[in-house]
């Protein structure tokens, strides 16, 4: 009777561990599917990394919320380099991914703020970048300077 | 647990679509958000008017939320004791009813061990005193009850340390009151408190504490840091001046409220079940010397110091979740020019990041709250931040151990997410003494952490020259047979064809048939039927392997998983597996946190098992690195896979047995 009932909608709010906007276009199913997935992942998807950000690195910061299953590095589907994004599996009881979710998202790794994600899960293919000239779409577009993540935007370039 | 919230739009085309919600809960959400919503600065008595209206319908969910607000937000206990005795006054059953309520509310969670929170309700029904909702004599006889509990015997001190607590830490907000009213009985309570302090046992206090020194502030039992509090309280005529008292402000209005009377309150009898609360050490850093400039910071024995740390504590375990409102909530504490609040956060933050045994949250919670609040004070908080590591690091000598570990985790972490800015010169003074000793050491520790977050030559570049004797080694693997020169080596051209293989994609047959040629240098205990312990075979392969797959974790664990079978077969005897983790100690032995992580990976891929990790690091090998932190990653890493291992067995095991009574009834 005590401890089910007996708290206050203030107290459960975890906007952190929400899910976020964002829809993966290239998934493949419902988007009754991809959010039945993204609510039950243990898998966060890792951006605005370095182009020269390690896994070890990775390992270090997110080892911090809980034992790590796995790190995949993202990578540039032409040159096979790091491009900037990451996946990190967490084992699914325990809530370390939650706790990813709401002390190192939007913290720096790398002197760079990044941002975590619920993701659908990892599958083969899905380590590459998307963009047309084989790293990620928003270094295809983007009009900045960002000397961690090979300079200018591809199309300016 | 459902961690997320769903959103009711996108379920378009759903065969189960949420149904919207129905009246009454809509008006519950609308209860609970106003009565949660309640500050100091709101309107008590209109919303007391507001909840009137709604009593003869809703009366069961308001008093089921304000029993509710009173054991989990007790931060604002004074608003919501106001808030009620607002209504008492316009209600007086409802009063009696409120009160029921809460006695019901406070057995059940004493009998459910939720005993923290009964204390949050014991000091709500204190308040209620204040309110003129609860005569003051009964008060004082449910007080006589639980002081009375530290006569009873054969029941475990922490049950009467925990009635004791309830009683004294209710004293700075009812204490003028009850002692006016009876100061006799009072008295006697007080005589009574102070005989059990002085003979309950303190076994606990050193395990506890986190400096071994007394200077300059001792690391005091929390029931003699409160006595002396309340002593100190009394000396004082129980004048307190820190709490916020709205209902000051109504005492017209209150003061004609007829009050109702506690029902005598038996506290429920010590069972087998019974968990109690655990002892602790208070964690004091700061004095009022500390900031000079600002506001005076209460003393250790004031009892505003009490409600103080009281309440920031209870603002971190309502909002841990959310670090924003987390930190919002802390820096607009009242009384924020009155008292040096950064000094008293920065202080309650990190007595919970050094409790003894474990930290209330998890440690990465608190580096980030500290960044947010940070964010939120830039001109002020971190100047406090630093003086704080500063003074820290000066106590290093008398630190427990489990605590330094806690610091360095923070402060590498920490000065990660501002680019490694920190006047290491300050700190020169530790290039003088011993490598070994608690200062130079800690700085060893925190530069190791901090290139695990950056890069080697970073972490060169961010120390003055001077502190390069406390650097990191750069983590290169070493390859035995990697040089020419060290073709003499037994092993070399097995390793040189081994090398070849492997990067011809050769299968594990063939790498055992390579491996065949391999001497055994333990001849005698070739017994001749197959694979026996052949240390070199050992070395050869691993030596090699890892080698071959230095370039990043990935690859190592892929090397792991592909040559698996080889693994285990060379790491079958206990001997083999502890040979393996010295092989792969002698490969990374400038990389810790990849011995760390292959360890990891064997265990869960059972190439070796904990034993040999334990055998591994306390053999004499490894004894030169014994006191390296991460040694102590590694072992207590190996411990917690060994523990979540035994209870997923047992919980198995309970199952299993579950199961078979269920076949046995039928």
């Amino acid at each position: 009777a005590m401890s089910s009932s007996g708290t206050l909608s203030i107290l459960r709010s975890d906007s952190y561990a929400e899910l976020s906007q964002y829809r993966d276009q290239h998934f493949r199913g419902t988007r009754y599917d991809q959010e039945r997935l993204l609510r039950k992942s243990c898998t966060l998807y890792v951006g605005n990394l370095s182009f020269y950000t390690t896994e070890e690195q990775i390992h270090e910061l997110f080892g911090k919320s809980g034992d790590i299953k796995k790190v995949i590095m993202g990578l540039d589907k032409v040159k096979k380099t790091a491009c900037g994004f990451c996946f990190v599996e967490y084992p699914c009881a325990g809530g370390d991914a939650e706790n990813a979710m709401r002390y190192i998202n939007g913290t720096r790794l790398d002197d760079r703020i990044i941002r975590t994600d619920w993701d659908a899960g990892f599958k083969e293919g899905r380590q590459y970048g998307r963009g047309r000239s084989g790293g990620q779409v928003r270094d295809e577009y983007r009009q900045d300077y960002d000397a961690g993540r090979g300079g200018y935007g591809k199309t300016v370039q | 647990m459902s961690r997320r919230r769903h959103s009711d739009d996108s379920d378009a085309g759903q065969p189960h679509k949420r149904r919207r919600t129905s009246e009454p809960s809509e008006i519950e959400e609308r209860l609970e958000s106003l009565i949660c919503r309640v500050g100091e600065k709101s309107n008590l008595e209109g919303l007391a008017g507001v909840l009137e209206a709604d009593l003869p319908n809703y009366k069961s969910k308001i008093l089921r939320i304000l029993c509710t607000v009173a054991r989990l937000l007790p931060e604002k206990l004074t608003v919501y004791t106001t808030l009620v005795g607002l209504l008492n006054a316009r209600n007086y059953n409802f009063g009696g009813e409120f009160v029921e309520a809460m006695i019901r509310q406070l057995k059940e969670c004493l009998k459910v061990n939720m005993y923290n929170e009964a204390v949050h309700l014991v000091r709500f029904l204190s308040d209620l005193v204040n309110c003129h909702v609860i005569a003051a004599p009964s008060m004082v006889a449910m007080f006589e009850n639980f002081v009375s509990v530290t006569q009873e015997e054969d029941v475990p001190q922490v049950r009467c340390d925990w009635y004791m607590f309830a009683f004294l830490s209710s004293l700075p907000w009812v204490g003028k009151e009850l002692y006016e009213k009876k100061d006799a009985e009072m008295d006697r309570l007080l005589s009574q408190t102070e005989s059990y302090l002085k003979r309950r046992q303190k076994i606990h206090v050193p395990m506890l504490q986190v400096w071994t020194a007394d200077k300059p502030h001792p690391q005091e039992e929390y029931l003699d840091c409160l006595w002396s509090q309340i002593q100190k309280l009394k000396k004082d005529r129980w004048q307190e001046r820190h709490i916020l008292r709205p209902y000051l402000a109504f005492d017209s209005v209150l003061c004609e409220a007829l009050q109702h009377n506690l029902p005598p309150f038996t506290p429920p009898p010590h069972t087998e079940d019974s968990v109690y609360p655990m002892p602790r050490v208070i964690f004091r850093m700061f004095d009022y010397t500390d900031d000079p400039e600002g506001p005076v910071m209460p003393g250790s024995h004031s009892v505003e110091r009490f409600v103080i740390e009281e309440n920031l504590h209870c603002i971190i375990k309502s909002h841990w979740k959310e670090r924003k409102t987390c930190a919002a909530q802390l820096l607009s504490y009242p009384g924020n020019n009155k008292i040096p609040l950064n000094y008293h956060i920065v202080e309650v933050i990190f007595a919970e990041l050094f409790q003894l045994p474990s930290p209330p949250h998890i440690e990465v919670m608190y580096t980030t709250l500290l960044i947010e609040l940070c964010k939120l004070q830039p001109g002020s908080l971190p100047q406090v931040l630093a003086q704080a590591t500063e003074m820290l690091y000066m106590r290093l000598d008398t630190m427990n151990t489990t605590c330094v570990d806690r610091f360095i985790n923070w402060f590498s972490h920490h000065l990660s997410n501002f680019q490694f800015r920190w006047s290491w010169e300050d700190w020169s003074d530790c290039l003088t003494q011993d490598l070994e000793k608690p200062k130079p050491k800690f700085v060893r520790e925190v530069l190791e952490k901090c290139m695990r977050l950056s890069y080697h030559q970073r972490i060169i570049d961010i120390v003055p020259a001077s502190f390069s004797v406390l650097s990191p080694a750069n983590p290169v693997c070493i390859y035995k047979y990697g040089d020419e020169s060290n073709r003499s080596l037994p092993g070399y051209t097995v390793a040189l064809c081994l090398t070849i293989a492997i990067k011809n994609k050769a299968s594990n047959d063939e790498i055992f048939s390579i491996l065949k040629d391999v001497p055994n240098p333990n001849q005698d205990d070739d017994d001749g039927e197959g694979f026996t312990f052949n240390p070199l075979k050992i070395e050869v392969f691993v030596q090699t392997l890892l080698h071959l797959a230095a370039k990043s974790f990935s690859h190592s664990f892929s090397a792991l998983a592909k040559f698996h079978e080889v693994f285990k077969t060379l790491a079958e005897s206990d001997e083999g597996k502890l040979h393996v983790l010295r092989v792969v100690y002698e490969v990374w032995k400038n990389h810790p946190q990849m011995i760390a992580v292959l360890v990891d990976k064997m265990i869960r891929t059972q190439i070796v098992d904990c034993a040999a990790v334990a055998n591994w690091i306390f053999s004499s090998e490894l004894a030169h690195d014994f006191t390296r932190f991460y040694i102590w990653e590694i072992l207590h890493s190996t411990i917690r896979k060994m523990n979540k291992h035994v209870l997923k067995i047992h919980k198995e095991l309970e199952e299993t047995k579950a199961r078979l009574a269920r076949q046995h009834k039928r």
